[in-house]
């Protein structure tokens, strides 16, 4: 029989988790129409916290899917879910930290990997299944998004370029919002999802619900309101990123990234790949910036991205590795708090340092000048 | 095909996806164009200045035939929309 109060520990640091996906990517659906002004900081948030909890209910058919194909469920305990929590909330914490709009699933995936490699070696990986649903999406997922974001680009500004200024930014934004909810809806749907699997798969390796069972409704629930709240508490460093720093964005563009991006996550999911939301937005942003003649794209904040990609599976990794080792030593329900009062604290100082230069809905959209972080002279107040 | 890239499944997610990513919007352009038309043929530019008519939020410039053709565009590309999400409910 299991362990319910490490049990209780796992649940909790997976709607932390949730929590931090929320945040981490709310940019990936709110930032253009943001930087362009279609909707409010405020507005926008509060809307896609609301469709990604009805995107968590819209469809309920990836049950318990993140881990089963890509690590072997029967070395999966207890203390490798929670260690490869640890691991994914770290790298979110960090990245966001930097504004870096990295993968939220790439940090749960990578994490979960390390601490089942620490608990079983390399032979309780799936990696074929890593490689083949994962690691190979990720690379291409962000050129099709790209690709399909540069010529929607091109014919928005083609078709429209007899429309009157005016009403032209009036059109696109309205589109905007419609294309941008879109990717909140199938966010909610897609990202909600790999928590209940956890979960659910914790549950599982608990013996409190059969191998074959489905997520509980409370699991659905739960998930459904963490990542929501988590979308509406805003992660306003990465929406930064995404609106101000990679292009300077106008509505026609923003509503051809949505679109692209909405587009590219619904048909990949149709086919059973858990993509990246993030790796899919940013491509459409930058094919957007490539779409429009004159646009600046900076290729150096481009860059600082991609590299972080690279480096989420193995970071993440490392830190749900290291996390199994030492509640592994530990041993027991002493391991996992031990685990999670430095988990806490990591957060913590994150959290503080963040506060020091710190970027809300009132400053998101300045004048960008190098760094995720306003200058203080720049930072204007934007109407909410 | 091999086992590493579902070569099917990627040239699907390209061909739909612009279709519906970049084709959709395209439609909805068309539709804003239509709907944006004046009520007398084409717009006569302004050769200085700053143009009132440009510069205004008023997005119909008064002509029936573009205010059905919009109405058509924005029909379609709801329907859709709708459609998409509807594919998506049922496959749970």
């Amino acid at each position: 029989m299991g362990n319910t109060a490490v049990l209780v520990l796992v649940v909790i640091t997976a709607l932390g988790f949730d929590f931090t996906n929320g945040f981490h990517d709310t940019g990936n659906a709110m930032a253009t129409s943001i930087a362009t002004g279609a909707l409010g900081p405020r507005v926008a948030v509060a809307l896609s916290g609301v469709l990604n909890l009805v995107g968590a209910f819209l469809s309920l058919s990836v049950a318990a899917t993140i881990a089963s194909g890509l690590v072997d469920t029967h070395v999966v305990t207890l203390t490798v879910v929670f260690a490869g929590l640890a691991g994914g909330i770290t790298w979110n914490l960090l990245t966001w930290f930097f504004g870096i709009p990295s993968s939220s699933s790439h940090a749960l995936i990578g994490g979960v990997i390390g601490s089942t490699i620490a608990a079983a070696g390399g032979s309780g990986v799936l990696w074929h299944g890593l490689f083949s649903k994962v690691i190979i999406p990720a690379g291409l997922s962000p050129i099709i998004a790209g690709l399909i974001a540069t010529i929607g680009t091109y014919l928005l500004y083609r078709i429209s370029k007899n429309v009157t200024a005016g009403a032209r930014n009036h059109g696109f934004r309205i589109g905007q919002i419609g294309s941008a909810s879109l990717v909140s809806l199938a966010h909610g749907t897609n990202d909600a999802q790999k928590t209940m699997g956890i979960i659910t798969l914790a549950l599982i390796a608990n013996g409190t619900v059969g191998s074959t069972a489905n997520a509980p409704f409370w699991v659905i629930l739960s998930c459904a309101l963490a990542i929501s709240l988590g979308t509406y508490a805003g992660g306003w460093r990465v929406i930064r990123t995404l609106g101000k720093g990679l292009v300077e964005i106008e509505a026609p563009q923003g509503m051809a990234a949505e679109s692209s991006s909405a587009a590219v996550i619904l048909l990949s999911s149709h086919f059973g790949y858990s993509l990246s939301t993030t790796h899919v937005a940013t491509g459409s942003i930058l094919g957007t910036g490539l779409g429009k003649k004159g646009a600046t794209v900076r290729w150096n904040v481009a860059g600082r991205m991609a590299t972080a990609w690279v480096f989420t599976l193995p970071s993440a990794g490392l830190v749900g590795a290291g996390g199994y080792a030492l509640a592994h030593g530990i041993g027991g329900t002493a391991g996992v708090i031990v685990d999670l009062v430095i988990l806490i604290a990591i957060a913590g100082t994150i959290y503080l340092k963040s506060r020091k230069t710190a970027v809300s809905h009132n400053n998101v959209n300045s004048e960008w000048t190098g760094s995720v972080a306003p200058s203080e002279s720049e930072s204007e107040p934007v109407a909410a | 095909m091999n086992s590493w890239i579902n070569l099917t499944a990627l040239w699907q997610i390209v061909v739909v996806g612009l279709l519906a990513g970049a084709g959709l919007p395209a439609l909805f352009a068309v539709g804003l164009r239509a709907l944006n038309t004046p009520a007398h043929g084409v717009r006569t530019v302004t050769a200085t200045g700053p143009d009132a008519a440009a510069e205004s939020d008023h997005v119909y410039g008064g002509n029936p035939a573009g205010l059905a053709i919009a109405a058509l565009c924005f029909a379609i590309v709801l329907a859709a929309i709708g459609w998409g999400i509807y594919l998506i409910v049922s496959s749970t």
